[in-house]
């Protein structure tokens, strides 16, 4: 089937057409599953967030009004889905810490002070990263990077997730999230910053030895 | 432009979210600073790295209670 525009897709879910339902089944399912996973415990129980939202989006979709893409709606569902389960499993932290989300994202130490020559710039520049050589490391490193994201506050994980596994634009995440879009792009910039620095602890331990 | 400003403006500028003023002096910046070069070599490769994670094994959700779901309401 060609993926068809949102307009005749929502005409056919209406019809239940069970050809266009399956289309969107399996198309958005796997990605809405690892998105629920930021917010709950563990795989089953994203699995029927997913389960959930998609009866949620059956009940529903004669209501929708088309003032957001098919697909946003749908994850809006998901994400409020996830987030109540999340609180219910008491995995949850609160949705907003602003302690999290202020403040330089790299350690001022790392740059010349006020008053010193060059000031505001690097001490030492960042060690440059070697090439992942073997299997063997691109498995740490896998490891190291799937450990970075779960440490990461919920939103920065949930807009991290979006944005650089899914491959959302910033617009999209903005209106399925419902946030502005330059706190989005906060979010996810502290988000990427926070990885880059457990990659980098780890080629600088690889590199002592 | 100094390195503080330019290592908070890495992820505006990937998304071309900048001024043209700003991406200017950016690409200024860069051309002048390899700190900053390797910095932002860095984050594309964390924002690559994160990209070829692997999914979760879970089962999918059942397809069958769901189209059953979908053909009762009709």
């Amino acid at each position: 089937m060609d993926v068809p525009g949102d307009a005749e897709l929502v005409a056919r879910l209406r019809d239940r057409d069970e050809a266009a339902f399956v289309f969107v089944l399996e198309a958005w399912s796997p990605g809405m599953q690892r998105l629920a996973r930021s917010f709950v415990s563990t795989p089953d129980s994203a699995a029927e967030c997913v389960q959930d939202t998609w009866l949620a989006v059956i009940e529903g979709i004669d209501r929708f009004e088309g003032r957001a893409a098919l697909r946003t709606w749908v994850y809006r569902i998901l994400v409020n889905t996830a987030k109540r389960r999340g609180v219910r499993e008491g995995r949850s932290v609160p949705w907003s810490s602003v302690a999290d989300e202020t403040g330089p994202t790299v350690d001022p130490a790392r740059f010349r002070g006020p008053g010193e020559p060059f000031a505001g710039h690097w001490r030492e520049f960042p060690a440059r990263w070697p090439e992942p050589e073997n299997a063997t490391l691109a498995a740490e490193l896998r490891q190291v990077v799937a450990e970075a994201i779960a440490e990461l506050p919920e939103r920065q994980r949930v807009v991290l997730t979006l944005r650089d596994i899914h491959g959302y634009d910033g617009a999209e995440v903005s209106s399925i999230l419902e946030i502005s879009p330059g706190y989005q792009r906060v979010l996810l910039h502290r988000a990427r910053v926070h990885v880059r620095a457990r990659i980098d602890v780890y080629h600088a331990k690889a590199e002592t030895g | 432009m100094d390195c503080t400003e330019f290592v908070e403006l890495v992820t505006a500028y990937l998304d071309g979210g900048l001024s043209p003023a700003d991406e200017q002096r950016v690409l200024a910046h860069l051309d002048l600073c390899d700190g900053c070069s390797t910095y932002l070599h860095q984050i594309r490769t964390t924002i690559a790295a994160i990209g070829e994670l692997p999914a979760d094994a879970a089962a999918p959700p059942s397809r069958d209670r769901l189209l059953q779901a979908f053909r009762r309401t009709r």
